[in-house]
């Protein structure tokens, strides 16, 4: 099983050049969203922050940039989804490895996905993204849903 | 006794983050001809299961004192530094470096 993450993405949950200042308000956003669009339940948000606090998920790439991917337990899901946003200026997230360094994510992708496979797999996609440097940078520039689908299907 | 070395892989949940390293652990380590079988934990388990393994590997930080060589490494996701993490466990289990306790 291998799969895409424009496969997942839920376009009413793409929101781009987001201006949250803080990593809370980003990911409450698109719990919102994905709320909205009936892929998560109402409890989803306050627990994706709750996670957060305590296990981070900021990934720094170097340059000072970064990527998060907060998620939470699929009691919360309804159906599997992804939202994502770009940040206008980036907001600070702890680190995965080591949740009391806070670094700058210009990149969010909030997950939202029922199994264990479903989570493997997005992970590898997602890691495979990362290692992409010029995808992930048009990518944290794109000004469409479009440009975003179109970058994340235009693997080398 | 099998010349097979154990790594006990770490994340928060014992779900993905884990997997996805144990997968590519695996599979550098079988191109380099070292036999490994991975085992996957949460964090909090790492103490009850730290004998008789080789190797922890994890992306989040490890209780300090482990008495076996220990990495905290995002590179398996991110791919930064992951040249040098595959070479540092290669080193690690074949008993070319300590490691770091």
């Amino acid at each position: 099983m291998s799969i895409d993450i424009s496969d997942y993405l839920v376009p009413d949950g793409v929101v781009l050049g987001c201006d949250a200042v803080d990593a809370n308000e980003v990911i409450g956003l698109l719990a919102d969203h994905l709320r909205k669009a009936a892929i998560v339940k109402s409890t989803y948000g306050a627990a994706v922050i709750s996670r957060e606090a305590i296990m981070p998920t900021g990934l720094p790439l170097g340059d000072g940039f970064a990527v998060a991917v907060p998620h939470t337990d699929p009691e919360h899901v309804i159906s599997s989804g992804v939202a994502m946003a770009t940040l206008s200026r980036p907001v600070m997230f702890g680190s995965m490895d080591d949740p009391d360094k806070k670094i700058p994510v210009s990149v969010v992708f909030e997950l939202a996905l029922r199994s264990k496979d479903e989570q493997i797999e997005m992970l590898t996609a997602i890691g495979q993204l990362l290692q992409d440097e010029g995808r992930l940078r048009r990518l944290s520039s794109a000004s469409s849903t479009e440009e975003v689908t179109s970058i994340l299907n235009s693997k080398h | 006794m099998s010349d097979k070395k154990i790594v006990l892989v770490a994340c928060g949940t014992a779900v993905a983050t884990s997997t996805v390293v144990a997968n590519s652990i695996e599979e550098e380590m079988s191109a380099r001809g070292i036999e490994v079988e991975t085992r996957q934990c949460k964090v909090t388990e790492v103490p009850s299961l730290v004998d008789g393994v080789d190797l922890v590997v994890s992306t989040t930080p490890l209780p300090s004192n482990l008495p076996k060589p220990a990495i905290v490494t995002l590179a398996f996701l991110t791919g930064i530094g992951r040249d040098q993490e595959i070479e540092k466990i290669a080193d690690i289990l074949t008993g070319k470096a300590a490691g770091a306790h």
